[in-house]
């Protein structure tokens, strides 16, 4: 019927550019291509540079920076769609004079990281790994009790960065009787939760501390020395964030000398590489950057860049753009 | 006179220690059937003229050689050693059992009932870390967190992407058992956006959880189910084939109960046949021997029975058991009498 209708003519589904590592692509399957044509110069190179001339949209996959070379190959472009929360990768400033827009996940991942947080929370204090390894290594008929862990209901948890991950913290860390805390740059107008205006004076009034910003330049090493002093040696940091959102040189110091209670960290510094002192501590909780790697999250992710390209080529507002302050 | 402060001695946390002060108890024989918790015993020796069965191989008959069996006026248990008929007839002088948990399967209730002797347990302290760790278990076995912390240490993380796991927030839980456990579970799993739905032998007023009158429906239609009633005979093996299969090969059961709430040979069984999804384990049928076949399974977690094993709740534990049995001795009520 609609093939009949002189207005719904079949024209060809807008071009967007591919831009990701060659080892990290989105799985098949996807469903990207019903509505754009995806040009991928991994899979399938351009035949001329003339068309990247052309190109007006990016998809950048995954933490594959964005440069100033990257952008200067591609004159025409006007959006570059994110497929992930944090945008440090996509050089921000250049984006800016070149008046390119940019999109991120949005609140697509959002849930998992939320519960990613509080799993590892729950890792750290109620020592779960620990506990897992303790059965399948055959201790416990051998060696009795495992050792008692820590209790989560009416610690104090400081958010660092309440924006959409952060209040789905708040949000599910409040039904265990946790009282909620927070640090952002601004001070919420709509949250009840106390506000500390530095990352000092929060950690100084919580007893778990939970990474949850953007990284940026004024937020590289927010949790420093001094924030891990103020926490306290029964403290314990959780980090779902970036790698440099922690000082890790530090955080490894303290964790092996005492000085903090523990750490649930998804992320780190020089990923895949994890400091090799903290492999061998209980205390701490591992994970290899997966705190959104659900398909769950991989379809909401789909829905928020369609919507962000078709919005694009139709001129309308984006779903989710980035705040380039 | 001399108005100078007492001297704190040890570690007085117990609030309701100071409204019996003054009297001695310091006589009275306590037997302690097992180690539980350091603080426990520390303050049961401060407080009374404690026995450890352990010191006598854990046997009564050893202790009957060494000891004269009417010195114990009061047991502390718990649910590795309660006091079963045997215990109960060794100590004629017996008064009360006051249990370090709560629950009280391995205490004879009837032989207790029969002989007047009291018995008290933990209850509501240890609720909310119980509660706690269901959820824990829920985001353990649908996040992976103890396979990705494993991942991570032994550097596979290098050689490729450790895959994709499960989201829990949004999911339908179900709860066996809207006791104080399964309610503070329902809350939890509220904040995640998941859909409440449960099983007990009579629907809850107060609760705005859809009720099922029958166990199979309930697994039938949710994606968890949460083992957290009471162990009695009704519920023994209230998980069986029937329910593991209505759960299905995408369901996850999480059992914080009892072993015996399970059938754990049917649970085995459907873990390896990919009849369901996977299991969250805190209790198992003969602890602590777990079935072989679970330890290499990635899709469990696994956990040595540590419901309510942390420091707090072990130390609100304990502070009520002593206040129970110092409430027994200066013929006062029990805070948190059984029978």
């Amino acid at each position: 019927m609609a093939a009949e209708n002189p207005n719904f003519q079949n024209t060809d589904p807008p071009t967007v550019l591919v831009h990701r590592f060659p080892t990290f692509d989105f799985p098949p399957g996807n469903r990207l291509s019903t509505h754009f044509h995806l040009l991928d110069p991994i899979t399938s190179p351009p035949t001329s540079p003339v068309l990247l001339h052309s190109i007006r949209a990016l998809l950048c996959v995954g933490p594959v920076p964005v440069t100033p070379e990257t952008l200067n190959r591609l004159p025409s472009l006007q959006i570059i769609v994110g497929s992930s929360a944090g945008v440090d990768h996509i050089d921000l400033t250049e984006c800016r004079r070149r008046n390119i827009a940019v999109t991120n996940a949005g609140s697509a991942f959002s849930e998992d990281a939320a519960d990613y947080a509080v799993a590892l929370l729950f890792g750290v204090l109620r020592r779960l790994p620990a506990g897992d390894r303790y059965v399948r290594d055959g201790f416990w008929p051998v060696n009795g009790d495992f050792p008692l862990g820590f209790k989560l209901g009416a610690k104090r948890v400081g958010i660092l960065g309440l924006g959409s991950i952060g209040s789905e913290v708040a949000k599910r860390l409040a039904a265990f009787g946790c009282s909620i805390a927070y640090f952002s740059r601004k001070k919420k107008t709509s949250v009840l939760f106390p506000y500390y205006e530095n990352a000092i004076d929060l950690a100084a009034n919580s007893d778990i501390l939970i990474v949850c910003c953007a990284l940026n330049d004024e937020t590289r090493h927010i949790v420093n020395k001094d924030v891990m002093v103020a926490l306290g040696k029964e403290g314990v940091i959780i980090n779902v964030g970036r790698g440099p959102l922690v000082d890790e040189k530090q955080l490894v110091e303290f964790l092996v000398r005492g000085e903090l209670g523990g750490a649930g960290l998804d992320v780190f510094e020089n990923e895949p590489n994890v400091p090799k002192e903290l492999l061998e501590r209980d205390n701490v909780v591992l994970s290899p950057h997966c705190s959104v790697a659900t398909p769950e999250s991989f379809e909401a992710l789909q829905d928020v860049i369609i919507a962000n390209l078709k919005a694009f080529f139709s001129n309308k507002p984006l779903l989710s753009p980035v705040q380039k302050d | 006179m001399n108005h100078q402060p007492t001297p704190q001695t040890g570690k007085e946390k117990n609030p309701n220690l100071k409204k019996i002060s003054g009297i001695t108890m310091e006589s009275i024989g306590v037997l302690m059937t097992c180690p539980m918790h350091k603080y426990l015993e520390q303050q049961l020796e401060t407080h009374f003229n404690l026995f450890r069965l352990w010191h006598c191989n854990s046997s009564i008959t050893e202790f009957l050689k060494t000891h004269q069996g009417n010195t114990i006026r009061a047991v502390v248990g718990d649910t590795n050693i309660g006091a079963d008929a045997e215990l109960i007839a060794s100590f004629p002088n017996l008064e009360i059992v006051a249990s370090y948990s709560v629950g009280l399967d391995k205490i004879d209730l009837r032989k207790c009932e029969e002989k007047g002797i009291r018995v008290a347990n933990t209850p509501d302290v240890l609720t909310d870390d119980v509660a706690d760790l269901a959820i824990g278990l829920i985001l353990g076995v649908l996040r992976r967190i103890c396979a990705s912390d494993e991942y991570v240490r032994i550097g596979k993380w290098k050689d490729a992407d450790f895959g994709l796991a499960t989201k829990f927030s949004g999911k339908s839980v179900g709860i066996v058992g809207l006791g104080r456990i399964g309610t503070a579970i329902a809350k939890r799993a509220e904040a995640f956006g998941c859909s409440i739905s449960y099983f007990s032998r009579s629907q809850k007023p107060f609760a705005n959880y859809k009720f099922y009158s029958n166990i199979i429906d309930l697994a039938t239609s949710c994606q968890i189910l949460i083992v957290a009633c009471a162990l009695t005979e009704e519920t023994h093996h209230i998980i069986d084939r029937e329910v593991i299969d209505a759960l299905g090969p995408k369901g996850i059961l999480i059992n914080i109960g009892r072993g015996a709430h399970v059938d754990e040979t049917e649970l085995v069984s459907a873990l390896l046949e990919g009849r369901l999804g996977g299991a969250g384990l805190d209790v198992y049928e003969n602890e602590p021997e777990v079935p072989e076949e679970l330890l290499g399974l990635g899709n469990v977690v696994l956990q040595p029975h540590v419901g309510s094993d942390t420091v707090e709740t072990s130390d609100a534990m304990a502070d009520l058991v002593i206040s129970n049995l110092m409430a027994h001795f200066s013929n006062k009520p029990l805070l948190t009498p059984v029978i």
